[in-house]
């Protein structure tokens, strides 16, 4: 290109809209061709405040530490002794999130039940019921009870070892799933009493009550059927997370799972992902302080989740107040999705490994998300097991080589007072100071 | 027969002690009194007993059954039969919303009138209501059979799936992609033999069919408009 024109007018430097940036060029190039709005799973990938805005401070003068490796950090957790007879104890606070058979495949589900058994913490069926395989392979299971109770049983619910009662999810508060056609082969139509084939829409409301009041009466019911004996969690998106756990702790709930907007779906509409919910770091603390204003807090538990990826991530959640986090999106990676080593694969798919999430399409190359038998035979539970409990260990050591430098000899012992934020938006969202203030926006009795 | 004061000895009591009844129990026969619209009486049975409620119930009666008959000598509140798998559910009086959520097997018979969502979901359960039915009935039906002696409301089988609806009187309304069907010689067989076992007073002649067009099955941008 010319620096001048022909009358020797030097040309502005070309300058791309902020606006209208490639990315949403894009977008309307794709809607004006297909007429249909983008479904893709995963979370939100938008940059939002997260966990990695916040620092802690570690141990000085007026904190001394424990020694790394050698005095113990405690990293169990008891979840739902508040009215079951036999709650979960784990060995690590770091727990399986809720994935479906239909968006994985049936070796990925033994895969997550294997690895996170041989890490000591649970896992949790999906959309679509529970798969002999994932019972099998997991110590501790936590059945999902959802609007569509697709593969929905009294037998299987007796099988748990927890129930979930799902209202929301993270990455799509207020919205249903979709799974579309071709990844219902005969076996997922079967689990769901479908045809094959066609698309099934997982309803967004609970078929049989709505609101806090049926809820309580739902949770009785499932107490009555499973003797009184299993923890009843009930998991919120981040919507209104003061008010959600409050009620649902009004309903009778044992613990609270609170899904942020990171969190992964296997389907939905991109512009629901991107632009409805809460970011995980804002949603806590309102939890925390619902517990905290019922009395509840620690004998409710609070696991959250939604774009947790490392021990730092646990740490930080802990320190405000979770008793236990949920990893969806980071065990998937940690089973190979995503992997560099399949890139001329994603590209003839149009993408790039670590940008992959048409996991509706059911083409994945990792063999993962997908019910093609040709596809799912690349994927090996062993290995995949194996590189889930590695990931999970290398995260617990990662949290406690953080709270033993805070002087912490058990994950719950981390506390805000441990906590700084690098940003303005991070404290007053965590409501811990701003690195090198004594200050965050919104503190009680501040006149700045 | 065992008999059963709900109002003395309490919820927890009786649901454990039905469901501690095993296939080849010889305590064939239950009756509970005082029901007074308590919820989840009778849920989660798996054994072929017959359990008679002497009164109305709240939420959830029957809920999960399997193999049970529940025989609910009253009115039945919200979500009565919810997943049952097979067994039997008779309601004498009327039954509020959500009859047979999601419901796999069985029958449930309502000898008054359902209420709004009767069916919704439901994945392979029988129907039979002697009288009305509310709207939005079957909403998502998968499977199963809905037959109403009387009239539906708004909105019947709203994006139903597989499921079968039977109506002799009139309907309000058809949800998106409900269509009236022909009645064809097995269909008049089916509903021969499930009003002799459901005890209505109704002619198999008498009904229309209805069911899915099947033109929402697989997402298309042209049929937005139907939602």
């Amino acid at each position: 290109m010319n620096s001048h024109d022909d009358k020797g007018i030097p040309h502005t430097t070309p300058r791309q809209s902020a606006t209208f940036s490639a990315d949403v060029n894009s977008d309307i190039r794709r809607a004006a061709a297909t007429g249909i709005y983008d479904i893709r799973g995963g979370g939100a990938k938008r940059k939002v405040p997260s966990f990695d805005d916040l620092l802690f401070m570690g141990a000085s003068i007026s904190r001394y530490p424990l020694e790394g490796y050698r005095e113990k950090c405690d990293t169990s957790v008891t979840i739902g002794g508040l009215h079951a007879s036999n709650p979960i104890h784990l060995d690590i606070p770091i727990t399986i999130a809720g994935m479906s058979f239909g968006a994985l495949s049936g070796p990925a589900k033994e895969a997550l039940g294997r690895g996170a058994s041989m890490a000591g913490t649970s896992t949790t069926t999906g959309d679509g019921g529970m798969t002999p395989e994932e019972r099998g392979h997991s110590n501790k299971l936590v059945y999902q009870y959802l609007p569509s109770r697709y593969g929905m049983n009294p037998d299987d619910l007796r099988k748990a070892d927890a129930i979930e009662i799902v209202v929301g999810q993270g990455a799509k508060p207020g919205g249903g799933g979709m799974l579309l056609g071709q990844k219902i082969s005969d076996r997922v139509a079967g689990m769901r009493n479908l045809p094959k084939g066609i698309d099934q829409r997982s309803a967004c409301r609970h078929p049989d009550w709505t609101g806090p009041d049926d809820l309580e009466i739902k949770i009785l019911e499932l107490r009555e059927i499973t003797g009184w004996k299993v923890p009843i969690y009930v998991k919120v998106a981040g919507a209104r997370p003061y008010y959600d756990v409050t009620l649902a702790v009004k309903a009778g709930a044992d613990a609270i799972v609170l899904d942020g907007m990171q969190g992964g779906t296997a389907a939905t509409q991109d512009v629901f992902i991107e632009h409805v919910g809460q970011p995980t770091l804002a949603i806590i603390r309102p939890a925390v302080q619902a517990l905290q204003d019922l009395g509840m807090h620690r004998k409710v538990q609070l696991i959250l989740s939604g774009g947790i990826r490392s021990g730092a991530d646990v740490a930080k959640a802990m320190a405000l107040g979770a008793d236990a986090v949920a990893i969806g999106t980071a065990a998937l990676i940690a089973l190979g999705d995503n992997d560099p080593k399949y890139e001329a694969e994603y590209n003839a798919l149009g993408t790039t490994s670590g940008a992959y999430d048409d996991w509706h399409e059911g083409k994945d190359p990792a063999g993962i998300t997908t019910q093609d038998p040709e596809l799912m035979k690349r994927f090996d539970p062993i290995e995949g097991g194996r590189r889930l409990k590695n990931y999970l260990k290398v995260m617990t050591l990662e949290a406690q080589t953080i709270a033993r430098a805070c002087g912490k000899n058990h994950l719950h012992n981390l506390e805000p007072e441990d906590l700084v934020a690098l940003t303005m938006e991070a404290a007053a969202m965590a409501k811990v100071p701003l690195c090198g203030t004594d200050w965050y926006p919104g503190k009680p009795n501040t006149s700045y | 027969m065992q008999s059963f004061d709900l109002e003395a000895q309490g919820l927890r009591a009786l649901n454990s002690t039905l469901n501690a009844q095993s296939t080849e129990t010889n305590q064939t026969v239950w009756e509970v009194t005082n029901p007074k619209g308590s919820h989840a009486i009778a849920v989660g049975l798996d054994a072929p007993i017959e359990v008679n409620v002497k009164g109305s119930t709240g939420y959830y009666c029957g809920g999960m059954n399997k193999q049970a008959t529940i025989h609910v000598h009253g009115s039945a509140g919200p979500g009565t039969g919810e997943n049952m798998m097979s067994g039997k559910i008779i309601i004498e009086g009327d039954a509020s919303q959500y009859l047979g959520a999601t419901a796999h097997g069985g029958l449930i018979v309502v000898k008054g009138n359902a209420s709004s969502r009767c069916g919704i979901s439901m994945k392979g359960v029988n129907i039979v209501v002697q009288g009305n039915i509310g709207h939005m009935s079957a909403f998502m039906g998968q499977s199963g059979n809905l037959v109403v002696c009387g009239d539906a409301g708004d909105a019947l089988g709203d994006s139903c799936y597989e499921a079968r609806f039977f109506v002799r009187g009139s309907v309000k309304s058809l949800g998106a992609d409900c269509e009236k069907k022909e009645m064809r010689p097995e269909h008049i067989e089916f509903l021969k033999e499930i009003i002799a076992e459901s005890g209505v007073d109704a002619k198999p002649e008498e009904f229309t069919r209805y069911g899915s067009a099947r033109t929402l099955y697989n997402f298309d941008v042209d049929n937005a408009g139907a939602y």
